[in-house]
């Protein structure tokens, strides 16, 4: 086992952590600011992947395919907050976890009735295809790095948004106390159409990105959802900070899990034993990782009150 | 509350008559479509006892349904080959009687709701919702890597497990065992619901701080609650696979948790006989509209979103009139 690979492994932990930051901020950012637990966020993932598969199908442009998967999926949010989501804020989570599992079942079946079982493609353009040579002499595929850099950069944006414009500070404002924000003027109920379609953008650009990768088909969505919602967990539900360090933390844990337990195994076991054991620990090993926080933090990492 | 419990004197009246009709009539499809809401109903009942006596949103209660249905899966198929299950410390042989496989099936599954319960009741709201769904997706994965047992693919079995002086064979008679077990959970969990158990459960649940004041701990209330929980479900889950002669990591999958939760509350969270009618009219639409249309679901979730947004308090709840009667 050589530096370079675990070097390559923790660039590989670090891009799956930066996707799941773009889906997980969307989720942690509805439930702090709305109080509202949203399992169609998976599906929002998908309606941007499918909407860049098909712009990029016609247009034969990443860049556009980037944009529509935004802007569809942006669409989706609101629409979905307009005629469903803002009827659950005041109801209590076991309604929003029935509506919005019901609104799953809807943008699952509907995209499975319009685009069929089978997964369409979303083509890494040429000019980030290939490898590049980094600093030590890693050979890195060039569009998992750009996939860690525009994840970065929208992290760095959506921090700025947060913490430095007027929106920022209305949507802070609106997570504490959000009679004395609309006392204020502030239309309380656009600021949330607001949020919850910048959180469906961003689980837009996710799906995208990570399209082009894997395949794009109905039910990609959900075991990143399940995943975000591990890293919120770890994170501390409602903190930013929190589902950046969480997905880091999740990301890492993965990868690295996945490529080196079986290895470890396999210092003190039959080969093909070690491998079996290795994976199925290695699929289990981000949730030992979220109890084991969650035993000493019940809150979460950065997480407040519960 | 008459009319609740004539509706429920009737749900479960008609569960009984509509195989035994069948089976005069040699109609052994709709025998089967009978087990199977007999066996899910008592999937729901197990959760109800959570969700709606103690208030906890369990996303995870797949786990439990699964755990039952490996442990079917994985007794029977050892039974079959006559491979011993462990040989040390001490020999354990697989098995195909179902009255060993139910005890396997609950301890396990009560097992399994003690550790996830022990550390998810640690927290509240939103984060045990969240808590349970990740448990739950801990066990489909590791079920999906765990080659011993088919992994991806499941695993079946050839025969259906056998029940002494019964042939689980013919439909009807597997039918009745599933109900006779559904009459008992739901005598048992009417009982639950009034002893001292039930009511400081229930007390917990609307105000906790109460409950402590009395000098009770709501986390062993809850904690037990839990475990009686997640054994009922995992009962079910052995029948389910037996129904099937089949476990897949699919009966763990988080879908699985939320359709059980969709019967409970389509029925009414905290009634009685909410899991029952919940669990036969998803049946009964999985059925026709399927039949209607393969892409049926897309009628399901339009149907749920509707019952959450406008009617509260389920199918019993619209028809009894009564926003939270739990009983």
């Amino acid at each position: 086992m050589s530096l370079i690979l675990i070097l390559e492994q923790i660039l590989n932990g670090l891009q799956f952590g930066v996707m799941l930051f773009l889906m997980a901020a969307g989720l942690t950012l509805v439930f702090g600011v709305m109080g509202l637990i949203n399992l169609a966020h998976g599906a929002l993932y998908m309606v941007g992947a499918f909407a860049a598969a098909i712009v990029a199908a016609w247009t034969g442009s990443f860049v556009l395919a980037l944009a529509a998967s935004l802007v569809a999926a942006a669409a989706a949010g609101a629409l979905v907050e307009l005629l469903v989501i803002r009827k659950l804020y005041d109801r209590d989570h076991l309604d929003q976890v029935l509506a919005t599992f019901a609104l799953i079942l809807v943008f699952s079946e509907g995209t499975r009735w319009i685009f069929g079982s089978f997964p369409l493609f979303l083509d890494v353009p040429s000019y980030l295809s290939g490898p590049v040579t980094l600093p030590g002499g890693i050979q890195y595929p060039l569009y998992r790095l750009t996939i860690i850099a525009i994840g970065l950069v929208v992290a760095t944006g959506l921090f700025w948004l947060i913490a430095r414009t007027r929106i920022g500070i209305q949507i802070r404002a609106g997570e504490s106390d959000r009679e004395m924000i609309a006392a204020l003027g502030v239309d309380i109920s656009v600021l949330y159409t607001l949020v919850f379609a910048l959180g469906a953008a961003l689980a837009g650009l996710a799906g995208a990105l990570v399209g082009a990768i894997q395949s794009v088909q109905v039910g990609m969505g959900e075991p990143v959802l399940i995943l975000a919602f591990v890293v919120i967990v770890i994170g501390g539900i409602g903190s930013i900070k929190g589902a950046m360090v969480g997905a880091l933390l999740v990301g890492l844990t993965d990868t690295l899990g996945g490529v080196f337990l079986p290895r470890l195994f396999g210092l003190f076991m039959e080969p093909a034993s070690a491998t079996s054991v290795g994976a199925s620990l290695a699929s289990m090993l981000i949730y030992i990782l979220m109890a084991v926080i969650l035993l000493v933090r019940p809150s979460g990492l950065y997480g407040g009150q519960s | 509350m008459g009319r609740e419990r004539l509706l429920n004197a009737g749900v479960i009246l008609l569960l009984l008559m509509v195989p035994l009709w069948a089976w005069s009539a040699d109609e052994p499809f709709l025998i089967t479509l009978a087990t199977k809401v007999a066996i899910l109903a008592l999937a729901g009942v197990g959760l109800n006892i959570a969700l709606g006596i103690g208030g906890l949103v369990s996303l995870g209660h797949a786990a439990f349904f699964g755990i039952g249905g490996y442990a079917m899966g994985i007794l029977a198929a050892h039974a079959q080959n006559y491979e011993p299950l462990m040989q040390w410390p001490m020999l354990v042989e697989g098995t195909n009687q179902m009255p060993l496989i139910w005890l396997v099936a609950t301890a396990s599954s009560a097992l399994a709701a003690l550790v996830i319960g022990a550390l998810s009741l640690r927290t509240s709201g939103v984060y045990f919702i969240m808590i349970t769904l990740a448990f739950g997706q801990m066990l489909y994965y590791f079920a999906i890597s765990w080659s011993a047992y088919g992994g991806e693919d499941g695993l079946s079995i050839w025969v259906r497990n056998e029940f002494p002086g019964l042939n689980t064979l013919v439909p009807l008679q597997f039918f009745l065992i599933c109900y006779v077990i559904l009459c008992l959970a739901l005598w048992f969990s009417a009982r639950l619901a009034h002893a001292p158990f039930g009511l400081a459960l229930a007390a917990a649940r609307q105000c906790e701080a109460r409950v402590e004041t009395v000098g009770i701990t709501p986390y062993k209330l809850r904690l037990t609650a839990f475990v009686i929980s997640g054994a009922i479900t995992g009962l079910a889950g052995a029948l389910f696979a037996d129904l099937n002669r089949f476990v897949s990591p699919t009966m763990l999958s988080w879908h699985t948790s939320g359709e059980i939760m969709i019967f409970v509350i389509i029925g009414g969270v905290g009634r009685l006989f909410g899991p029952v009618i919940g669990a036969a009219l998803f049946i009964l639409l999985e059925h026709f509209l399927g039949g209607i249309s393969d892409y049926w679901q897309i009628y399901l979730g339009g149907l749920l979103l509707m019952i959450v947004l406008y009617a509260r308090g389920g199918i019993i709840g619209a028809i009894s009139g009564r926003e939270v009667a739990h009983d």
